[in-house]
């Protein structure tokens, strides 16, 4: 097993109470959290990541040098893990899968899975839909293209939706959409705040329509963790396309992207057919986005979970302590 | 294509013979002076019977060919034939107007409403302007507008959806498409208003969901509706887009599946020969297609308008549950 180390990745503020002034306002699952952290130093992980992790071991043994795809860099494969999978020369973002986010991400055993009996049929018989499936979930591990579920990112419990390129691109069809919808619902009945983690080529073809229609169910569900005054979070890495962006993952009340992330509707290259365009470099990427007005923030994976602590905290009910 | 004919698509061409062979034979008895309107009426009569059973009988590719037909009437004509007292309002009071997606206030009989609707140039010159329907990030954000301002006055919305897609462009992109399509579904998700969405030609994707929400969604007969273009997904499934009209197969775009999987609430009948052949009486049909299921729904409570629309879209997807 890999190991991270927690500690380093923490926000030294995480063990301070922020703010309050003379005032008695306090975070009092903030305190609990902190206490909490201080004790679990031993990285606790559910059993379906420790799955995970070993299956992205048979991939790559260790003492693997992996070249970054970005600068050409060997790297030691362990280093690179250690290091969140972001190159140490150029900080190019290898694409993570969704248990490696997960387990970096939340407080160690904290995490929850939830509707992970929700997968995809073959409602049209679409060709080569139900082998490709298979073979995915062989090749994976992974149930369907997206992990839903519950935990805490500095203390702080969320709901939370991470989906995986792996399985089928990440693409999203009627399972995708369902276990999205389920968890929104679910942060809106037990008021969590929603992050989701999108890295998608958009909506899957294989179920046709049905596929499209995920697009409203996502964003419709999302309008009920809104009417409950929850936050959503939408992280796009990369890619994050098609009719995720055009859905779901861009309607976060705060969006964030890794660096260097694809992000767009329309693929750049049939742009360039369709229009002859000239597309400027860095098209759709992270920053261009930023620059555009598209997004909230670029975060590094470094630096992810000390962000989302902060924003998450930013939203917490505050409860008024009698006399602590 | 021959000049003046009524058939212009490749599953017309047994029917475009007959009309020309009824055209020789007219010319010949008018030369002649001789009457041979029996022969004619019984060639007709064939014709007539030919053209049933091509269009009982259309392959979805078929139908993607008349939903594209260059002939076949746009968003404007509908609002004639359809509304009155049509006022455009424009622009998305933040960049500019777009106009391929036009929307404004209209009376449908005598019930004040809004309507927004894809429109396709009818000519080369205005499909230059109106980009061939598709719009820009502004188009949508337009379109939000409306809906708002729909909202807000009480009036029901009626959308004509025609899009072929999202608009593959630079400053489409750069504007944040993406992010003005989802708004618009959201939006049109949680509007207090009553909804009916027509889907009268080319169902594309992102940009026809946009303004594709709606309590009721209606479709014309030979009008298709997919997550991708056939092109696209032949492409991506045999790397040869050609294999369009079998990828028009295997994606299940014909009204005929969409009602099957619910996800539209009923098929507008066209005229024999498609919408195009006779634009009033599609106009006709249509309109008593709207009325009726905006009737149903116009004066049902919002919350309970809104729940039905949410458990609609909620229940749409097909998926296993151990
Ligand atoms: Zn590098």
């Amino acid at each position: 097993m890999e190991e991270i180390n927690y500690t380093e990745m923490i926000d030294p503020s995480l063990t301070e109470p922020e703010e309050e002034g003379g005032e008695n306002w306090v975070f009092k699952d903030l305190f609990r959290s902190k206490q909490k952290y201080v004790t679990i130093r031993q990285r606790e992980v559910p059993d379906h990541a420790l799955h995970s992790s070993e299956s992205v071991k048979k991939e790559l043994p260790d003492g693997l040098w992996v070249k970054c795809e970005k600068c050409n860099q060997m790297i030691y494969h362990k280093d690179l893990v250690k290091n969140l999978k972001v190159c140490p020369k150029c900080q190019y973002h290898f694409r993570i899968g969704a248990w490696e986010r997960i387990n970096y991400l939340l407080d160690p055993g904290s995490f929850q899975e939830l509707f992970a009996d929700i997968t995809s049929c073959d409602p049209l018989n679409f060709p080569g839909y139900q082998e490709k499936l298979e073979q995915v979930r062989k090749a994976t591990d992974l149930a369907e293209g997206v992990v839903t579920g519950v935990g805490n990112i500095g203390g702080v419990p969320l709901a939370l939706g991470v989906m995986d390129f792996s399985f089928i691109g990440g693409s999203m069809g009627s399972a995708v959409g369902e276990k999205l919808v389920r968890i929104f619902e679910y942060a809106a009945e037990n008021g969590l705040p929603v992050v989701t983690f999108a890295v998608s080529g958009g909506a899957r073809m294989h179920e046709g329509i049905l596929s499209l229609m995920q697009m409203a169910a996502t964003c419709q569900a999302l309008n009920r963790v809104a009417e409950q005054g929850l936050l959503y979070i939408s992280v796009l890495t990369d890619p994050t396309t098609g009719g995720v962006f055009a859905s779901f993952a861009s309607q976060g009340d705060i969006i964030i992207a890794e660096p260097g992330a694809l992000i767009g509707f329309a693929g750049a290259r049939v742009i360039q057919q369709t229009t002859r365009e000239t597309l400027p470099s860095g098209f759709q990427r992270a920053e261009f986005l930023l620059e555009h007005g598209m997004v909230d923030m670029i975060v590094s994976r470094k630096e992810l979970r000390n962000t989302l602590a902060r924003l998450l905290r930013y939203h917490q009910r505050r409860k008024r302590v009698i006399n602590q | 294509m021959k000049n003046g004919s009524k058939y212009s698509l490749d599953f017309e061409r047994p029917l475009k013979e007959l009309e020309k062979r009824i055209e020789e034979i007219r010319l010949f008895a008018e030369e002649k002076q001789i009457d041979m309107s029996e022969e004619i009426a019984r060639i007709e009569e064939k014709a007539r019977s030919l053209q049933v059973e091509i269009y009982k009988n259309l392959t979805p590719w078929q139908k993607v060919q008349i939903a594209r037909h260059p002939k076949r009437p746009t968003f404007l004509e509908y609002i004639d034939l359809i509304f009155h007292g049509f006022i455009e309002l424009h622009g998305d009071r933040l960049y500019r107007d777009d106009p391929a997606l036009v929307g404004g206030l209209a009376y449908l009989e005598e019930i004040p409403v809004t309507i927004l609707g894809h429109q396709k140039g009818r000519d080369t010159k205005e499909n230059i302007y109106r980009n061939f329907g598709m719009p820009h990030p502004e188009g949508y954000r337009k379109a939000i507008r409306l809906m708002k301002q729909a909202e807000k006055f009480g009036r029901p919305l009626i959308t004509f959806v025609d899009v072929a897609g999202a608009y593959p462009g630079k400053e489409a992109e750069e504007r944040g498409q993406g992010e003005a399509v989802a708004k618009a579904i959201k939006e049109m998700t949680g509007l207090k208003v009553p909804i009916v969405v027509v889907i009268t030609g080319e169902g594309g994707s992102g940009g026809a969901l946009a303004i594709g929400v709606g309590d009721r969604i209606l479709m014309l007969e030979n009008a298709y509706y997919s997550v991708i273009s056939p092109e696209g997904c032949a492409s991506i499934l045999w790397k040869d887009a050609s294999r369009a009209a079998e990828a028009a197969e295997v994606l299940r775009i014909t009204a005929n599946d969409l009602l099957a999987v619910n996800v539209i609430d009923e098929i507008i009948p066209e005229p024999l020969g498609g919408a195009h052949t006779d634009p009033e009486e599609m106009a006709r049909t249509m309109k008593e297609r709207i009325l009726e299921n905006l009737n149903a729904i116009l004066d049902q409570d919002p919350d309970a308008l809104l729940a039905q629309r949410y458990q609609k879209f909620r229940r749409l997807g097909r998926y296993l549950e151990e």
